[in-house]
């Protein structure tokens, strides 16, 4: 930002209040639960794609000291009710563990529950299963031809979902554009893999009827949905929002962990633990991500200007589906990107097959999108022979135009596009970087320079839950914040989800104590439990900073209302005599009668006397905040408010190709970056650097690979490649500051950031470097491998019309 | 005959205090230090030696305490995160500096990534950025893209942070 | 991922761990750094009913250098030698393949010979071992000492000429007398520290014009075991290590290469690979001693 913020305590440098239990060892997180008496559960794996059980044998298993209890689905199954996808698709029946038959390798088949995990690991090599291999399908084109094994028989299809909208003349448009432009991307399985695997433990009370659960989630309405699969009510499960996440991302879900968990605790009357191994987490953890073949075809007039856009997206969400059919959802609401692209078709389709189900991951399904639409961007560019930051410039929305509603109905809040791509452009600076490309290519390397000018959709509504299934009515996806002033006048603010890194109790200390005009650092902030708890739907979609930021500055706001009617009373002023400054309450005419915060702490808590008539004693207030913009169910033909604010990034990327072995490496990478205001900087600079990394391995080396029989390749970190330091290049982010009109700080949502334009400025660098030779890469990850096939592709068929030329 | 796999008694020294156990020999060093002695602050990520999270001083040098059994540290020494900082409440130079330079953002990885910050430094007093980036390249961070790490080391040595 | 139960035993001499060895056969294993052994352990795809510990046999460990050797203890640490100066000099080849080897934190514990009895065909000692033709010596309770060079040795992935009852205790290195000296180690891995998904390595002395003496090279990642070819290097006797002859010599090698295919690279790829990462290390091998010399 070019000048100092307005505030007090918002976008200035701060410590997140969290960091010093974490460098100190001190954190809580959900393996560090012990509870006496602990039993410890070990995976009977299926090891086929699709089988049926034939038989299934514990008896060696049980008969092994120490042992107490190896759970089937055939027990479990009738004692639960199913997870269901959130489409309409009531035959996708899921459960946590499988019943006569299997659908993907690593589907949980049994639970082996013994007095430690090494115990439970030796029963669960004694578990005898039999199956009898039945047809499979891992393919998602092939999952939909009519002859295809069928994943769930009784859906009818594997085909999942399917909607296709239409916004505006797209036909038309089509017709009348100079030019159209076909291709197709792939996206790869590739998910946000935390460091920490997914963890739940949980305790049953019989004399309470209660079941306590810790567990490393991040999920909205995850207790509702526990306690309704475990046929409890509500107020019979109580998790505990204390305990830290290491890292999500997205993919912390463990319903069915926790439904299995829960289910042994209450069955065995002893508190249970499942720690996933880093195996099952990535064979049958359920948490990989979108997996998209992008069809797309760009209208466009010979200034490269786009006038209509058909985009086709179909996702294979492996065997079985919670929310991730909404990942083809969520993209509605910035379905054009920047730029004003005036009409648009949309397929949106998933599919299922005999693989590892995919569950959410940063960005919910908007990185993909946002390839394959950049992808078309430079495709246009090059087609046309017109600069790829010209043709940006050409099609980005223009500042003016904000409040500014795209054909699929959503309003983007406010931008200032071009100017943060200059702003990063010249960071770089961009000038530089074509020198460099062709220093690089003049010493034999392939270079290339990448772009990407992208949205982070923020502030987490669930539209596309209604928009995807017309069963499903929700309009609001609220957060809340309550906030109690002690009798000694501390100040405590209470969450009522877990965190996962996002620094929320910086993020909620710093709102209050700016409300407020107290020291952030006195401010304690509390985890609820879902009992105690407030209604949250946890920090998903790049909410928090909007949502939480905004429930913790209404709750505050609210305190300082009362602080304020309090001291008019006392002090015979009309309120609006009065001013909040530095904590106190102080009458702008007579600074000398102003109340302090201690006083009317005292006078709030103790003399009920001196408050005005029919006030509530004590200092306590709630904020229940329902998402700005939201509130609406979408139209007929599928128009909808998404997302209320939008962030935007503009990466800028210099990468090189050793053109021998296909080996990639960046030399450069700015990201200019507009999220608004931001609380922290630290944490938004932070969670931008996470995610270029994390957009990095999307790009190049991570995959969930399967064979053609369906069994996962990459389930380990010897396979699964997840970036290091040495593969990360040193990163600048540029800020700029467009504040949300929505908000209450002008803030915008930043979880996602990076990651949604990394994977798209990667592949658009090796593409550019690439381009010398005619050819370009249409898939990720972007292996050397797969880089030396196109290159020698491209060798090929230039030696046929060449042959005396050695290109590199 | 097949050999019976009985407990081992152990005396492992750790964080300065001799810690006295009767373990399993399969037990690994990570697992005795959180499971048997309730130091949580060691992480597991892998447990196949890829993450590092489990990082850990034995006899002052980094190693993974996933691939190592608690038998074979039988009377050596271990430091743990805990063991790091100079007194209870304080932060040691490195740990102050990942706070100061937001090093982290989930924790997790963060035990096991000062483990590595320490060693290098320890041997390193001004390690230059290509030399953090490489002692640190063996403990995966799925938060920060490594950047903020790489300036709390600069920091935590008394080098200038080009925030570039 | 806990490993199947096990008995433990530390040795206390070499004797010992002989003895343990010679008495539970294929039952025993040893342990020495543990850095593939303990994760393979984890998974459950290496169940030893007695893991004999010989990390703290003091006999076993440490550098010592005769007469156109270094003797390397098998229980030496990885970092040790790579901050071995004296062996830097004397079997540059070493130092250099430790570079591509894991990370600080595995080779603080990872040992030279634990790497080499584990015989990953992508691994990096295992090829520095085959191409400098290292002598391995294994002892057993009653066989006593036997004398294995390194392309002996390794036999296919994970397998090697090593009896059950046979410990490996040193690996003797030639040093190469005289100057002009250089060696280079190439490899491709998608991520820093991993196994290669091919490398090359190679040795080379070269005369004051700049022409090659004496050469050794080979591959690792292209086949069961590392690939080393003798009559390849001899080639290069006598010639400037140029870019024709280094491609054509690194192509006939690749020739013989025998990849298999993973996730991360087929074998078409790796082959390919071989052939440019030797072209690369020949040159840039055969270009280092003309520069130390000037």
């Amino acid at each position: 930002m070019s000048e100092a913020p307005p505030f007090r305590y918002i976008g200035r440098r701060r410590r997140a209040v969290e960091h010093r239990r974490f460098v100190t060892g001190q954190g809580r997180f959900a393996a560090d639960i012990a509870l006496p008496g602990l039993l410890h559960v070990a995976i009977v794996a299926s090891p086929h794609a699709s089988a049926r059980i034939a038989r299934l044998d514990a008896s060696a298993a049980l008969a092994l000291p120490g042992v107490q209890a190896v759970l089937t689905g055939e027990e479990l199954q009738p004692e639960i009710e199913p997870m269901l996808p959130g489409v309409d698709a009531p035959e996708v029946r899921r459960f946590p563990l499988a019943r006569g038959v299997v659908r993907y390798a690593g589907e949980w088949v049994a639970a082996v529950v013994a007095e430690s995990r090494a115990l439970a690991e030796d029963a669960a090599e004694l578990v005898e299963v039999d199956y009898d291999p039945l047809p499979h399908v891992v393919d998602p084109e092939a999952a939909l031809a009519p002859d295809a094994p069928l994943v769930h028989p009784a859906h009818g299809s594997n085909l999942l979902f399917r909607r296709e909208f239409v916004w505006g003349p797209v036909e038309e448009e089509m017709a009348a554009a100079a030019h159209r432009l076909s291709y197709r991307v792939r996206w790869g399985r590739s998910a946000t893999v935390p460091i920490e695997t997914f963890v739940c433990t949980a305790q049953w009370n019989d004399a309470a009827g209660l079941l306590d659960v810790w567990a490393s989630i991040q999920m909205p309405k995850f207790p509702d949905l526990l306690a309704r699969c475990l046929r409890l009510p509500g107020n019979a499960v109580r998790v505990y929002f204390d305990v830290d996440v290491g890292g999500s991302y997205g993919v912390k879900r463990g319903l069915k962990h926790a439904i299995l968990v829960g289910y042994l605790a209450r069955k065995l009357g002893r508190p249970v633990r499942f720690l996933e191994d880093r195996l099952e987490n990535m064979r049958g953890g359920d948490m990989q991500g979108p997996d998209r073949i992008f069809d797309v075809t760009l209208a466009f007039d010979p200034d490269g200007v786009i006038r209509a856009m058909r985009l086709r997206a179909l996702d294979d969400v492996g065997a079985y589906a919670g929310r991730s059919p909404f990942q083809l959802g969520k993209p509605v609401g910035a379905i054009v990107g920047p730029y004003m692209i005036g009409s648009v078709a949309y397929e949106a389709i998933s599919v299922l097959t005999n693989k590892t189900p995919q569950e959410a991951v940063r960005g919910f399904g908007q990185s993909p999108t946002n390839y394959a639409i950049e992808t078309g961007i430079d495709r246009i560019a090059r087609f046309l022979g017109l600069d790829r930051i010209e043709i940006r410039r050409r099609n980005l929305i223009p500042p003016e135009r904000f409040p500014y509603r795209i054909p699929s109905g959503t309003v983007y809040d406010s931008g200032d596009y071009a100017r943060v791509m200059d702003k990063a452009l010249a960071a770089a600076p961009y000038e530089e970087l074509l020198r460099q490309r062709e220093a690089l290519r003049a010493a034999g390397k392939l270079a290339g320079i990448g772009i990407a000018t992208c949205l982070e959709p923020s502030g987490g509504n669930s539209s596309f839950e209604p928009l995807f299934n017309p069963k499903n009515r929700t309009t609001t996806w609220m957060d809340s914040c309550l906030i109690r002033v002690d009798l000694n006048g501390a100040v405590t603010a209470i969450m009522a989800t877990s965190s996962s890194g996002q620094a929320h109790e910086t993020l909620v200390s710093t709102v209050v104590g700016e409300v407020l005009q107290r020291d952030p650092d006195s401010i304690r902030v509390i985890h609820a439990d879902s009992l105690s708890a407030l209604p949250s739907n946890s920090p998903v979609g790049s909410r928090m900073a909007i949502m939480l930021g905004g429930a913790a500055a209404g709750a505050a706001k609210r305190i300082r209302a009362k602080l304020l009617r309090i001291a008019a009373h006392n002090l015979g002023l009309p309120e609006a005599a009065l001013e909040w400054r530095d904590g106190a309450a102080v009458p702008r005419e007579a600074p000398e009668r102003a109340l302090s915060w201690d006083r009317l702490v005292e006078i709030a808590h103790r003399e009920f006397h001196n408050l005005p008539p029919g006030m509530e004693p004590g200092l306590q207030e709630s904020f229940v905040w329902e998402v700005p913009t939201g509130g609406a169910l979408p139209t007929p033909d599928g128009r909808v408010q998404m997302y209320p604010c939008h962030s935007f990034e503009a990466h800028v990327v210099l990468a090189s190709i050793d053109p021998e072995t296909g080996k990639v490496t960046l030399h450069r990478y700015v990201v200019g970056h507009d999220c608004g205001v931001m609380i922290n900087p630290d944490v938004v600079h932070g969670m931008t650097y996470g995610g270029v990394a994390h957009g990095l391995g999307a790009a190049l080396m991570e995959k969930f690979a399967y064979s053609p029989e369906g069994q996962l390749l990459s389930g380990s970190f010897m396979d699964y490649l997840l970036p290091s330091a040495m593969e990360v290049p040193p990163i600048t982010i540029v800020d700029h500051c467009t504040p949300s009109p929505l908000t209450e700080f002008g803030q915008k949502g930043s979880g996602e950031a990076g990651y949604l334009g990394a994977p798209a400025a990667i592949a658009s660098a090796i593409n550019d470097a690439l381009a010398p030779f005619g050819v370009a890469l249409d898939a990720l990850p972007m292996t050397p491998a797969a880089i030396w096939r196109a290159l020698r592709a491209a060798r090929t068929a230039r030696a046929a019309v060449e042959p005396a030329r050695e290109p590199a | 005959m097949t050999p019976k796999p009985e407990p081992i008694t152990v005396e492992i020294i750790v964080n300065g205090t001799p810690r006295r156990a009767v373990v399993e020999p399969r037990t690994t060093l990570v697992d005795f230090l959180r499971d048997h002695l309730g130091l949580t602050g060691t992480h597991v990520g892998c447990e196949h030696g890829i993450c590092g999270a489990c990082s850990v001083l034995l006899e002052g040098e980094a190693v993974r305490a996933c691939c190592l059994f608690a038998v074979q540290a039988d009377g050596l020494s271990v430091t743990t995160v805990e063991g790091l900082a100079p007194a209870r409440g304080a932060l040691s130079r490195l740990q102050d500096a990942f706070c100061e330079a937001h090093a982290l953002q989930c924790g997790y990885c963060t035990p096991g990534m000062l483990i590595a910050c320490h060693d290098l430094l320890s041997r390193n007093p001004r390690p230059s950025e290509a030399e953090i980036r490489e002692a640190i390249a063996g403990n995966l961070c799925r938060c920060t893209g490594y950047q903020q790490i790489v300036e709390a080391v600069m920091l935590a040595s008394g080098q200038e942070v080009a925030h570039v | 991922m806990k490993a199947a139960p096990f008995a433990y035993r530390r040795a206390e001499s070499l004797e010992e761990a002989l003895d343990l060895l010679a008495t539970h056969g294929a039952e025993a294993k040893l342990i020495a750094g543990g850095q593939s052994l303990v994760p393979m352990m984890a998974m459950r795809l290496a169940r030893p009913a007695l893991l004999v510990d010989i990390n703290r046999l003091p006999g076993l460990k440490g550098v010592a250098f005769g007469p156109q050797r270094a003797v390397i203890g098998a229980t030496t640490r990885q970092r040790d030698l790579e901050l071995d100066a004296a062996l830097q000099r004397a079997v540059p080849l070493l130092p250099a393949a430790l570079a591509w080897v894991g990370h600080v934190q595995t080779r603080n514990r990872g040992t030279l010979g634990g790497s080499l009895a584990h015989a990953d065909p992508s691994a990096e000692l295992p090829l520095a071992a085959a191409v400098l033709d290292a002598t391995l010596v294994l002892r057993s309770r009653d066989g006593g000492e036997r004398r294995l060079p390194a392309r002996e040795f390794f036999l296919a992935p994970m397998v090697t000429a090593a009896r059950e009852q046979e410990c490996l205790t040193a690996i003797e290195w030639p040093i190469w007398d005289g100057p002009g000296v250089a060696c280079a180690f190439e490899e491709v891995a998608i991520r820093h520290g991993d196994f290669a998904i091919a490398s090359a390595a190679c040795q080379i002395q070269c005369d004051a014009e700049g022409r090659c003496r004496r050469a050794a090279f080979g591959l690792g990642g292209v086949a069961g075991t590392p690939l080393v070819f003798p009559d390849l290097a001899r080639q290069l006797i006598g010639r400037h290590i140029t870019d024709a002859l280094a491609r054509e010599v690194a192509q006939a090698a690749a020739a013989r290469t025998e990849p298999g295919s993973d996730t991360h690279a087929d074998a078409e790829y790796r082959r390919h690979l071989a052939a440019v990462l030797l072209r690369r290390a020949l040159l840039r091998a055969g270009a280092a001693p003309a520069r130390a010399a000037a």
